[in-house]
C-alpha cells in the first residue's frame, strides 16, 4: 500500500489558509500541541497501518528524494 | 551464618538442619532450584507433581514483606489452577473491572473490562505477592503428602556454583555451617539480583528508566469503590507525574507516585511527607481524608533487561533472574510463572530420560521471545508515562487531551497493558494449522478456557500431552505414543467452545502440550500426522 503523492485537495490555497489560520495567535507550545492533535486525528482517520507507514516514510525523506 | 537480607511476611519453610548433608557424603539431586520466590515454587510444584524430585534452596524462611506484585493475570491463575493452588488465590484476591483515567483535574474516561464469559478465572486479580507464594507452598505441602518428591530448605544460601559437563556442584551456607551438593540440573530462580548469574560472570543488559516510584501500601476502611484509578499529571500537591490507586485484599490499597529522577530518597520516605501526598490524593476525590495507616513504603527504580541466554549448559535461569521489566502491565511474576511452566514439563521428560536434552534449548528460545515481548510492552508503557523528549511529551499530552472527548484516542493511552501469554508463532516445536480455525487458538497459542459439560475446558488439560477432539468421533491412538498422551473427546460443543476453537468447522482435533499451548490442529483425526506433530513437539526432529 502506498500513500498518495499526487494532488488530492480541492482548493489548495483555501486549505493552506485554514491550516495557518488555525495556528493564528497561538504560542509555539500551543501550536505544537495543535499539530500533534491534528496528526493523531488524521492518522486515526486513515487507520490503515501500511498507508501510515508510507506517509511517515514520505515525510521523512529529504527534499531531493521526494 | 545466613544473614537476613529482608523481613518476611510469613514463615513458610523454617530452617531445619540438613543432617545427612553436613559432614556426610555429597548427595546428588536431579533438579535443584535456587530461590523460593513465585517462580522457584511454581517450578518445584510442577516438577514434583510430575514425579521428578525438586529441591528448593532459599536463604530466607518465607515470602518477603513489602510492596511487590499485586496483579496476577488469568494465565497465571490458569497455571495455578492446574497445579492445585488456584482456588485460594481466587477466593482471597480482589477482582475489579472498572478503571478510571484522570488527566490533571478532569476525568478522561472510564472503562469496564467487561470480561468475556465462560472462563473459570477472571482477567486478573489483585493479591499481595506473599499470599501468592503462601498458596503455592500450601499446594506443595498437599502434593508432598500425596508423595510428590519436593523439598524446600529455608535459610540455605547458595554461595558457590561450579558447573561441569555432567553436573553442577553447589556450596550452601546454613546456620549450622556449610555443606555441598551436586545436581544434574540447576534452575536459578534467585531474583533480579541473581547471585547465580554473578557467580557465573554472566551479564544482564538493558535499559534503566530514569525515574523513581514511591509505593505506599495503606490500610483503610474507607468506602472507596473497587476500581483502578490512574492519574496523568495528578492535580494534588507533590504527586509527581503520575499516580495510581488500586485495591488489594485485607483493606489495603496500593498507591504509586511517579517522582522523577532527581529526588532525595531519604527525604521522600519520611512518613510525614508520604502522608501529605496520600492525604492530598485521597481527599481529591471525596473532599475528606479517610482514616488510614501506612503499611509499607518504598521507592523503586525500574529497568527492562534480560540475559542473552536463559540456558548455560546444565544451569537455567527463570523469572526475574533471567529478565526484568518495569511493573506497568504486571509482567514480572506473571511471566516468570510461565517460564516455570514452560521448563517444568521439558525438564521432567529429560530427567526421566524420555527425550534428549536438546528439548531444553527450546525453553531458552521460547521464553527469551516472551521476555522480549514483555520488555517491549513494558517499555512502551513507561515511555508513555514518562515522555523522554519534548516532542514525545507533546504527543503524549495530545493523546490525553483528545482522549477526553474523542474515543479514538483512548486506546493510545498507555498506563500498562495487561499481561497476556505470548504466542510461539513459527517456533520449531509447533506444527501445522490444517484446520484454519480461530486465530486465538492457532498453533503456538496458550489455550483459552471455555465451558464444557462438566466444568471448564482447561480442567481437561491436566499437564499431560492432550489430544483434544471436538465434535466428531473419539480418536483411537496407540497405548504407547512414545509419551503419555491423554485423549479428551468432547462430542457436544458449547457455543463458546465453538467460537474459540472451531470457527466454521464442524469438528477439530487439537494436539496440546503439557503447558496448554496448541501444537497443531486438524479438521479430522489422522494418526500419522498426529504422531508426526507429537515427535516434533518433543524436540525429536530438532537438529
Ligand atoms: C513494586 C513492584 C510491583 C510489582 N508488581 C507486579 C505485579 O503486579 N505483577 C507481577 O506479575 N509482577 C510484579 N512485580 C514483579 C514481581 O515481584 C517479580 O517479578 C517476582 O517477584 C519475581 O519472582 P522470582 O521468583 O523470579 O524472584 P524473587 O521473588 O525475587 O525470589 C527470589 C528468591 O531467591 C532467594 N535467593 C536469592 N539469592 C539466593 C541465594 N544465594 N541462595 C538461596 N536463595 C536465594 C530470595 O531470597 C528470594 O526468595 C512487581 C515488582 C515490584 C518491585
Amino acid at each position: 500500500m502506498s500513500v498518495m503523492r499526487e494532488p488530492n485537495i480541492d482548493d489548495p490555497d483555501g486549505f493552506y489558509q485554514e491550516l495557518l489560520t488555525a495556528h493564528n495567535g497561538l504560542s509555539k507550545a500551543d501550536s505544537d500541541a495543535l499539530n500533534a492533535r491534528l496528526i493523531l486525528v488524521l492518522a486515526n482517520h486513515i487507520g490503515d497501518r501500511a498507508v501510515l507507514r508510507a506517509a511517515l516514510a514520505l515525510a521523512q525523506s529529504g527534499p531531493s528524494e521526494t | 551464618m545466613v544473614a537476613e537480607r529482608y523481613k518476611t511476611a510469613f514463615t513458610l519453610y523454617p530452617y531445619e538442619p540438613v543432617v545427612a548433608a553436613q559432614g556426610g557424603a555429597v548427595t546428588r539431586h536431579p533438579v535443584v532450584i535456587i530461590g523460593g520466590g513465585p517462580v522457584g515454587l511454581a517450578l518445584a510444584l510442577d516438577l514434583g507433581r510430575r514425579g521428578t524430585p525438586a529441591l528448593v534452596l532459599d536463604d530466607h524462611e518465607g515470602a518477603g514483606l513489602g510492596s511487590k506484585a499485586i496483579c496476577f493475570a488469568k494465565r497465571t491463575l490458569d497455571i495455578a489452577t492446574r497445579l492445585g493452588a488456584g482456588a485460594p488465590m481466587l477466593e482471597k484476591g480482589v477482582v475489579w473491572n472498572v478503571g478510571k483515567v484522570f488527566y490533571g483535574d478532569g476525568k478522561l474516561f472510564e472503562f469496564d473490562l467487561l470480561p468475556e464469559e465462560g472462563h473459570r478465572n477472571p482477567a486478573f486479580i489483585n493479591l499481595q505477592q506473599p499470599y501468592f507464594e503462601k498458596y503455592l507452598v500450601d499446594a506443595i505441602r498437599v502434593a508432598q503428602a500425596q508423595g510428590a518428591p519436593i523439598e524446600i530448605r529455608g535459610r540455605n544460601r547458595v554461595t558457590s556454583v561450579t558447573p561441569a559437563t555432567d553436573r553442577t556442584t553447589l556450596e550452601i551456607e546454613t546456620p549450622d555451617g556449610p555443606y555441598r551438593l551436586e545436581a544434574d540440573w540447576v534452575v536459578a530462580c534467585d531474583g533480579a539480583r541473581s547471585p547465580t548469574r554473578d557467580m557465573l560472570g554472566l551479564s544482564f543488559d538493558g535499559r534503566v528508566f530514569e525515574d523513581n516510584f514511591l509505593i505506599a501500601d495503606v490500610r483503610m476502611k474507607a468506602d472507596f469503590p473497587t476500581e483502578r484509578w490512574f492519574w496523568f499529571e495528578p492535580p494534588f500537591e507533590n504527586a509527581g507525574q503520575s499516580a495510581l490507586l488500586h485495591k488489594q485484599p485485607d483493606d489495603i490499597w496500593r498507591i504509586d507516585f511517579q517522582l522523577g529522577w532527581d529526588i532525595d530518597r531519604e527525604a521522600e520516605l519520611e512518613p510525614d511527607r508520604i502522608r501529605a501526598r496520600v492525604d492530598a490524593m485521597l481527599s481529591s476525590q471525596t473532599g475528606a481524608v479517610p482514616e488510614y495507616s501506612l503499611e509499607w513504603t518504598s521507592i523503586y527504580t525500574f529497568q527492562c533487561r534480560r540475559m542473552e541466554h536463559f540456558r548455560h549448559g546444565r544451569i537455567f535461569f527463570a523469572g526475574d533472574s533471567a529478565h526484568q521489566v518495569s511493573p506497568f502491565g504486571a509482567r514480572g511474576a506473571n511471566s516468570g510463572v510461565q517460564d516455570a511452566e514452560n521448563l517444568a514439563w521439558k525438564l521432567d521428560l529429560v530427567a526421566k530420560g524420555q527425550v534428549s536434552d536438546t528439548l531444553l534449548d527450546t525453553y531458552a528460545s521460547e521464553r527469551a521471545f516472551a521476555a522480549d515481548e514483555n520488555i517491549l510492552n513494558s517499555s512502551r508503557a513507561t515511555d508513555f508515562m514518562t515522555p523522554k523528549t519534548e516532542i514525545s511529551q507533546i504527543f503524549r499530552n495530545a493523546v490525553l487531551d483528545l482522549a477526553a472527548h474523542a474515543p479514538f484516542a483512548r486506546p493510545l493511552v498507555n498506563s500498562g497493558r495487561l499481561s497476556v501469554p505470548c504466542v510461539y508463532d513459527g517456533f520449531p516445536l509447533f506444527g501445522e494449522d490444517a484446520l484454519g480455525g480461530p486465530d486465538r487458538t492457532r498453533p503456538g497459542s496458550a489455550c483459552c478456557d471455555a465451558p464444557v459439560e462438566d466444568g471448564f475446558l482447561l480442567d481437561h488439560l491436566d499437564g499431560r500431552f492432550t489430544l483434544l477432539a471436538l465434535g466428531g468421533d473419539a480418536p483411537e491412538v496407540a497405548a504407547d505414543e512414545g509419551v503419555d498422551l491423554h485423549v479428551v473427546h468432547l462430542p457436544r460443543v458449547s457455543r463458546e467452545l465453538r467460537d474459540r476453537y472451531l470457527g466454521d468447522a464442524p469438528s477439530a482435533i487439537y494436539l496440546i502440550r503439557p503447558d496448554q499451548h496448541v501444537v497443531a490442529r486438524w479438521p479430522e483425526f489422522d494418526h500419522a500426522r498426529v504422531r508426526e506433530a507429537l515427535e516434533q513437539s518433543l524436540g525429536r526432529t530438532l537438529t
